[in-house]
């Protein structure tokens, strides 16, 4: 926390840092109204994509009886891990006590809303029958690890949204208070939304209070979501999948993903919305080398999830490994373990590549590998089943997405990034009040009448 | 003659009988499908099929309704299972010539597309230098499922006499039992299942899984619905080689689909030394394996995968 400011000077400065961090929500142009379009556009395309897939059955997939999961489970993976960043930033880094991450919550949380939002989306498009969604409370069967899947993602996403609304309330209240040049509407909500926040003691008492118990609570939340996820493969008796690290493997994995993903929105806010004074170079260096530290962590699961197997080679293992190491799936593995773990872990070590845009660079590879990451997990182990595949048409024996498949596929990052985009043009990408308390502004200036207006 | 047989059959499962003879006025979609089975003679007499197989002449004025099985009644009797049996299965490897009869009289049964297999007559090799074989494989029907356990529905279960059901009114396609199943015996209506419009409207019979539907699995039931007409399932009765053996545990009785000979099913495992497929899973399979050995006919396969068999 910087010293504190004199009266004059906290006005002053609260005064650049509201213009600052609201410019996400005034500034509008041309570029922004591109964006949004475009993902609008692509979004309808993937909608239609869907209507045609429920029209004439999950047969317009690539998928067939021996890869019965394909890219849209290894999407959902990809998306379930990502959002664990969330949990990650906005409350372990927090509850450690560490300073720097705070800026970088809000950002987080987002990045997790999306995600896990779209994750859910993701599961219901890949049902051979969504229309029988109710099924699942109707009839729900507690044993199965779909049952628990869907417990801790639905839970995960009220805690996250909770996370993300309570530290916003001042912020809300301060945009009630102090924004011009939006909408009426708009005011309306942020009014709402407030809760007729008047930021008293016992009100702030209040909010850090439910957020300490939120940031708690979560931790079992995060950790769960995941490894049940890993579970959804790790509960089968498949060569590749029936291995008792898949819980580890997995959250360790779901933490380089998300680092990469808040990186990159991180970059792009910094670049789009003028905050380099507030995602600093110390911001990306710090994220660099928690970056680092991840990829370490999951490099260190991935040895043991190839070494061990590999070293016995056991009959089924051995056709799985022998797949991806030399077969038809190594060059996207090796491209997944070398673009994506250990180039990463090479590269951040040197202070020159933890600069914002080669931070970005990398946070791109890195995302991009995890994706293929999870499509190396789900899809190689179906392609070989314990007995032979046969009397079945070619197509049957090796997957490959389809392009309807694609289109659906698109539709989780495009909404993804919608939601991310809806978040940012409405509230502010970094929590306001908190900024302003650290560089030591008393909260009582945040209440005062702004005297401009 | 065993395509007669099935076609027979199936046209009085499309028709929805199961027990005694079909009726008139049962209602108009029942109706359109018996005039392939029955036409009114001028003198007010009735040709009906009768599920023997014989066509009889019936007084028109005689005939009453046949009690169509309601959906609620078919899901409630086929999860229950019949009471006291516990089935089994039998494969004499050392029999089986490759003919794909039974594929083709399941995928008939179970109204199945051509690339969809509820028994599936694989070509296999243990190892390098081991003699290669027919080897038939249906559903296991597992005593310990992993296929039940993870389905979130209760769309798939185990019933009291061992067969493990699909309920297709109830899947909702999430594919996880097709992932579990280190067998691979299930299969996905990826589209419109076959001749889903010439189906439409007929009472769904879960101990048959037909009329399939789209986006719901299907997979081997051991026929149940013949089953509970005391007869051996399809690929059982329509095997030429002598293949297959079926039967119920309790009675410790199996009978020979070809031969139609009975005999005590722990003696036919003891004396030819029998097997469960992968049983170092724990799955404990209720179909048991006779050796290929003593063959006298020669292999004539291909092996596709080399070095990928179980």
């Amino acid at each position: 926390m910087n010293e504190i400011k004199s009266p004059e000077e906290s006005r002053k400065s609260l005064d650049r840092i509201f213009r600052d961090l609201t410019r996400s929500i005034t500034h509008r142009d041309e570029m922004s109204r591109f964006w949004l379009f475009i993902l609008v556009m692509f979004a309808i395309v993937g909608v239609w994509g869907f209507i045609i897939q429920i029209q004439r059955g999950l047969g317009v997939t690539g998928m067939r009886d021996y890869v019965s999961w394909g890219a849209y489970i290894a999407n959902f993976v990809f998306f379930v891990a990502v959002s664990l960043i969330g949990f990650l930033i906005s409350s372990t880094l927090h509850l450690l006590k560490i300073e720097w991450s705070k800026p970088i919550s809000r950002v987080a949380e987002q990045v997790a809303i999306a995600a896990v939002a779209m994750a859910g989306l993701i599961i219901v498009m890949d049902m051979g029958r969504p229309d029988r969604l109710q099924n699942v409370f109707l009839h729900g069967r507690f044993a199965s690890p779909i049952l628990w899947d869907l417990t801790v993602v639905t839970t995960y996403l009220v805690i996250s949204v909770l996370l993300f609304y309570l530290p916003l309330i001042p912020d809300l209240a301060l945009l009630r208070d102090r924004l011009t040049g939006v909408p009426e509407i708009q005011k309306k909500i942020y009014t709402v939304l407030a809760l007729g926040w008047k930021g008293n003691e016992e009100q702030y008492r209040l909010v850090t209070h439910a957020m300490r118990i939120l940031m708690i609570l979560i931790i079992p939340v995060g950790l769960s979501i995941h490894t049940v996820t890993s579970w959804l493969f790790a509960s089968t008796l498949r060569a590749g999948w029936d291995t008792t690290i898949f819980g580890p493997y997995f959250v360790s994995g779901a933490f380089v993903a998300g680092t990469a993903a808040v990186v990159m929105v991180m970059f792009v806010y910094r670049l789009r919305y003028r905050l380099k004074n507030y995602f600093t170079h110390h911001h990306f260096d710090m994220m660099g080398k928690l970056l680092v530290f991840v990829c370490l962590v999951y490099l260190y699961f991935n040895i043991n999830e190839f070494l061990v197997p590999g070293y016995k080679m056991r009959l089924h293992e051995g056709i799985h490994l022998r797949e991806l190491f030399a077969g038809g799936y190594s060059r996207m593995f090796w491209f997944v373990q070398i673009a994506g773990l250990i180039l990463p872990i090479f590269l951040l070590l040197f202070k020159y590549f933890r600069r914002p845009f080669p931070m970005f660079l990398i946070s791109f590879l890195v995302l991009v590998a995890s994706w293929f990451k999870r499509y190396v997990i789900v899809i190689p182990t179906m392609e070989h089943p314990h007995l032979p595949v046969q009397n079945v048409p070619d197509y049957f024996k090796h997957y490959a997405p389809t392009s309807n498949e694609i289109v659906i596929l698109l539709f989780g990052f495009v909404g993804a990034l919608i939601i991310i985009t809806l978040l940012a043009k409405l509230f502010p990408v970094i929590s306001i009040w908190e900024y302003a308390h650290q560089q030591g502004i008393d909260k009582k200036y945040l209440t005062e009448k702004p005297e401009n207006q | 003659m065993e395509q007669n047989y099935n076609t027979r059959r199936s046209f009085l499962k499309s028709l929805g009988v199961t027990l005694g003879v079909a009726g008139l006025g049962v209602s108009s979609g029942v109706l359109t499908s018996c005039s392939k089975v029955s036409s009114v003679s001028p003198e007010g007499k009735i040709r009906l099929l009768t599920p023997g197989g014989t066509l009889v002449e019936v007084d028109a004025s005689q005939l009453t309704p046949a009690e169509m099985p309601s959906l609620t009644d078919n899901q409630k009797r086929g999860r229950l299972g019949m009471e006291g049996k516990s089935w089994v299965m039998v494969i004499d490897l050392s029999k089986c010539r490759n003919a794909r009869q039974c594929m083709a009289a399941c995928q008939n049964h179970h109204q199945l597309r051509p690339e969809q297999h509820h028994i599936n007559v694989l070509q296999m090799q243990d190892a390098e230098h081991t003699a290669p074989y027919y080897m038939p494989k249906p559903c296991m029907h597992c005593d310990n499922p992993p296929c039940t356990k993870v389905c979130p529905v209760n769309a798939t279960f185990k019933r009291a006499d061992g067969i493990v059901l699909i309920d297709n009114e109830r899947c909702i396609g999430c594919r996880f039992c097709i992932a579990a199943c280190p067998y691979s015996a299930r299969v996905f209506n990826w589209f419109e299942p076959r001749d889903a419009e010439k189906y439409e409207g007929v009472t769904y019979n879960i101990e048959a899984n037909v009329p399939q539907k789209k986006g719901t699995i299907s997979k081997c039931l051991f026929s149940a619905d013949l089953l509970r007409d005391g007869k051996l399932p399809s690929c059982v009765s329509a095997c030429p080689n002598s293949v297959y053996w079926f039967g119920d545990r309790n009675e410790d009785a199996v009978t020979n689909g070809t031969t139609k000979e009975t005999v005590s099913f722990s003696k036919l495992i003891r004396d030819n030394g029998a097997y469960t497929l992968m049983e170092e899973l724990g799955t404990k399979p209720r179909v048991y394996y006779l050796p290929p050995k003593n063959r006298t006919f020669p292999f004539e396969g291909e092996l596709i995968e080399k070095g990928h068999q179980g």
